[in-house]
């Protein structure tokens, strides 16, 4: 095998970063620009203008969640296993907000009944709307530990409910999550877009912006402050995948251990602030490209910072922490790893190569009368 | 102990929503390839009426495939929401195809799908071309990799368990890769695909030469259908049979239920046309054989025997058996992981772990099962005979009903004259039958897989998530209610679309007066 086991855990800890992140950065933006669709276009033309600047690309963003889940599955079995069976009725609510969202894009303007029409752009804000919310939602109870144990066959139990979910810091993440990926809908509506659609958009972006600024920082005082997870037993990091096998402690402050060995890391955070006040800055003064720079980069590096802090620890337990999955103990063989990073370094780039061209291919602004034949 | 509520639930849930995802992919598979002929014809002789073509029926193509990726999402996540153990015991092998998929397959044609639609004013001919055929070309590697996942639940090759992790392994992906299992589903479920397409562009084109509409465009269809509609109705039977064969080896009970046959006959065996299997008397009454005739489609030969359902449920007992001495050893090394004696004994016995488990159903630690709770599993390794010997008849009927309807179709073509009036109705009233058969093929491949949801593996019930029974009542109605109003939009649009016809360059309609702008003239139609 050409890598250590313990070197690919890394890899796949880091690519699994790299996923959220992608499907966080490409649709993000649908998402963002779905929730937006009411507040920004009054008029059916101007819907349709808006909904038509994602409306070739939205399919193939949604890819990412998709594979974030398959990668999830092939690499992280236990996370899977946990995790989706664990938020159960949150998982539910994001898979029908992602069964009516293809459909109502393909489906609403295949009528000219403005009630149809309007019912189809009330599903597609809903289906913005609530998968970023509860993404965030569901980030927000990982910091905090989720109450699970398994059995000594490794089957998981979760012991919580769907309203335990709804706690006043997940909440927050919760909010945190949706007004990043307003933002960055908005800042790709002022790339996009034009006339008053873009100029709405500015107004809300700065709006968000300014809301994930003061949220992202109560949210870093509210995790310096809460239990984090440490592990007490010096783990082997080429040991088989069994979580059953450590010790872990409740430690306030201990999410900002590794900012501490590790100072470099603040600038992780630092840039979550930058990019916010980037896209800010682009939505005043009109520079679309600066703006949407900006809100990708807020985007990746919020994410980024909650991996950055939880490192090694993926999904702690609040009912059992000796049962939490960590990078040494809840991935997948060597073996598999070694092959899904093959096929990843194979597949990967040609995936990245056709969607840039398909960018290109659609490259400028979609105008209210652009909107014709053959779209959306 | 697991709710068999809970159970029973949870593999409905799965039911419903695969085989409704499954409504749509077929058409996906089969239209995709037809349109990018279509487009090919017109790229080749630069006449538009094959571009027409390649637009209106990629109008349907676009409705039903927003259908298949809204309900494919779902498939994706539901093993770890609603079958969260089986996750954990067989990701490090199921997971990879799954993943697999989703970088090879549902990229590129989620991602040109959009180009496809989008794309006819910003690409050259050729490029739009190149598009068309990668998004078919997409919709049928994900049919290959998940299929070779599934190919693993019939049989799990390359893998084995490891009792430090409490989980099957992958020990050769070359193996996993190409099971032959998977390979025989991949080229019989493609082909499937390719029958639904083409029956649902000769229906429609029948239709049209019935109204004595867009004639033109209709008898073209009609053409391109009747010879991929033969092609691919003459390889899912021939296809289909290698299926069968490939059940030989590791799918021995499946083939005897579907042949309802109780006991091992001398070889080479009867094949049974018709029959009325009864689980409660063990025996097929009133039946109907053609001698030697399943012998020769199982086996290949004069000479090798067909077990019968009775000596393989005889076999389960022993395994059950040999099981109890893997999970005595596997419990002892959940203490000790370093007991030789319980290593050696696991070893020689992993394989027949999972009829161990089977247990589970009636006592907690199968160790303690009573000789009555062991009969009790051996009788479960038997799952409803009468349903699957039956649906596997009306599958292989319709099947031969495709060559015929598809051959006729072709030699009426060739003649080059008009269709005749009775064809068309025959054709119109046959468009629901190749989703009937795929539906029927999924139950004869899942159902009859039962009580395994891997195969000697891993028991179905065992591989539910620990979830409240309210969890998954909500979410089973969510689903039906979300799916029932969809699939009645569903089929409003596409009648409407239909109805409305293909628009064609020779004949624009007029505009109607009460359109708000030039805009909305064209919604695309």
């Amino acid at each position: 095998m050409l890598f250590d086991y313990e070197v690919l855990r890394l890899i796949w800890w880091a690519l699994l970063g790299v996923l959220l992140v992608a499907f966080a950065i490409t649709d993000g933006f649908d998402m963002g620009v779905a929730a937006l669709l009411p507040a920004v276009a009054r008029t059916d033309g101007q819907r349709r203008q808006v909904i038509n600047t994602v409306g070739p690309v939205w399919e193939g963003n949604q890819v990412w969640f998709i594979l974030g889940g398959g990668a999830i599955f092939a690499a992280w079995p236990a996370l899977y296993a946990v995790s989706f069976s664990g938020f159960y009725l949150a998982m539910f609510l994001i898979l029908s907000a992602l069964i009516i969202r293809p459909v109502a894009f393909k489906f609403r303007s295949k009528r000219e009944e403005p009630a149809w029409r309007a019912r189809w752009d009330a599903a597609l804000c809903f289906s913005g709307v609530v998968p970023a919310l509860i993404f965030g939602v569901a980030v927000g109870n990982v910091l905090q530990g989720v109450p699970f144990h398994f059995d000594s066959s490794l089957r998981p139990f979760y012991t919580g409910s769907f309203f335990g979910l709804l706690n006043p810091f997940a909440l927050l993440c919760g909010v945190v999550s949706l007004s990043m990926l307003v933002l960055h809908g908005a800042t790709w509506l002022q790339i996009k877009a034009d006339g008053e659609p873009a100029a709405r958009a500015r107004a809300y972006g700065k709006l968000a912006a300014l809301v994930v600024i003061v949220l992202f920082a109560i949210g870093g005082i509210w995790v310096s402050q809460m239990d984090g997870y440490r592990i007490m037993t010096d783990m082997n990091p080429e040991g088989p995948s069994n979580p059953l096998r450590k010790e872990v402690v409740l430690e306030a402050g201990r999410w900002l251990a590794n900012f501490r060995d590790y100072p470099l890391l603040w600038l992780v955070p630092l840039a979550g602030f930058a990019g916010a006040l980037l896209a800010l800055l682009g939505l005043q003064t009109q520079r679309g490209a600066l703006s949407f720079i900006g809100s990708k980069l807020s985007v990746a590096a919020i994410i980024t910072t909650v991996g950055a802090a939880m490192f090694p620890v993926i999904l702690p337990s609040s009912t059992q922490p000796g049962h939490s999955l960590t990078v040494w103990d809840s991935s997948s063989s060597h073996y598999t790893l070694g092959v899904m990073l093959f096929s990843t370094a194979l597949l990967l780039p040609i995936v990245l190569l056709y969607t840039a061209w398909v960018y290109k291919v659609l490259w400028g602004k979609v105008s209210e009368h652009d909107v014709s034949k053959d779209m959306y | 102990m697991i709710d068999a509520t809970l159970v029973e639930l949870s593999r409905l849930q799965f039911a419903l929503t695969a085989m409704y995802h499954f409504l749509f992919v077929p058409l996906t598979l089969g239209l995709s390839f037809m349109i990018a002929i279509m487009e090919s014809v017109y790229v080749m002789t630069g006449r538009t009426i094959w571009r027409d073509m390649t637009k209106f029926w990629g109008l349907l193509f676009g409705i039903n495939f927003a259908m298949g990726v809204a309900t494919g999402i779902v498939m994706e996540f539901q093993f770890g929401t609603n079958w969260a153990y089986y996750s954990h015991y067989v990701g490090d092998v199921f997971g990879a195809p799954l993943a697999i998929e989703g970088l090879m397959a549902f990229f590129l044609e989620a991602t040109l799908v959009g180009l496809f639609f989008f794309g006819w004013d910003k690409l050259g001919k050729v490029q739009h071309l190149a598009v068309t055929w990668l998004v078919a070309l997409g919709s049928n590697l994900s049919a290959l990799w998940i299929l070779i996942a599934n190919g693993w639940m019939q049989n799990p090759v390359g893998a084995v368990f490891n009792p430090d992790t409490m989980r099957m392994e992958v020990t050769n992906f070359a193996e996993v890769i190409f099971n032959p299992v998977a390979q025989a589903k991949f080229v019989h479920t493609v082909a499937a695909g390719y029958v639904t397409g083409a029956m649902f562009v000769l229906s429609i084109s029948a239709f049209y030469l019935l109204r004595k509409r867009h004639v033109a465009l209709a008898k073209r269809s009609l053409t391109v259908a009747a010879s991929f509609g033969l092609a691919a109705a003459l390889s899912v039977v021939v296809l289909g049979d290698e299926s069968g064969y490939a059940l030989t080896d590791n799918q021995k009970m499946k083939l005897a239920m579907i042949e309802g046959m109780w006991h091992t006959e001398e070889a080479p065996a009867p094949f049974t046309i018709f029959g009325i299997p009864d689980r409660d008397a063990q025996e097929t009454h009133y039946e109907l054989r053609v001698p030697w005739m399943m012998g020769l489609i199982a086996t290949r030969s004069f000479t090798k025997e067909i077990p019968g359902i009775l000596e393989l449920v005889a076999l389960s007992e022993m395994h059950i058996r040999d099981g109890l001495v893997a999970y005595d050893a596997l419990e002892t090394l959940k203490e000790d992981s370093d007991n030789p004696q319980a290593r050696e004994a696991f070893l020689q016995n992993q394989q027949y772990l999972g009829y161990a488990l089977m247990l589970k159903r009636y006592v907690e630690d199968p160790r303690d099962a009573t000789d009555e709770q062991i009969i009790s599993a051996v009788q479960d390794s038997l799952p409803n005979v009468f349903a699957l010997f039956w649906s596997f008849r009306f599958m292989v009927a319709f099947g031969f009903y495709f060559i015929l309807l598809f051959g006729t179709a072709f030699y009426l073509c060739s003649l080059r004259r008009q269709m005749p009036r009775w064809f068309l109705r025959v054709a119109l009233l046959s468009l629901p039958l190749p989703w009937i058969a795929a539906e029927l093929g999924w139950l004869v491949a899942e159902y009859g897989r039962q009580p395994w949801v891997i195969e000697g593996v891993l028991p179905t019930f065992l591989g539910v998530s620990s979830i409240g029974l309210s969890n998954i009542l909500i979410s089973l109605a969510g689903f039906m209610v979300l799916y029932t109003v969809l699939a009645v939009i569903e089929i409003r649009l596409m009648v409407k679309y239909i109805r409305q016809g293909p628009e064609e360059d020779s004949a624009e309609k007029p505009a109607t007066a009460d359109r708000p702008s030039p805009a909305f003239d064209n919604i695309q139609a």
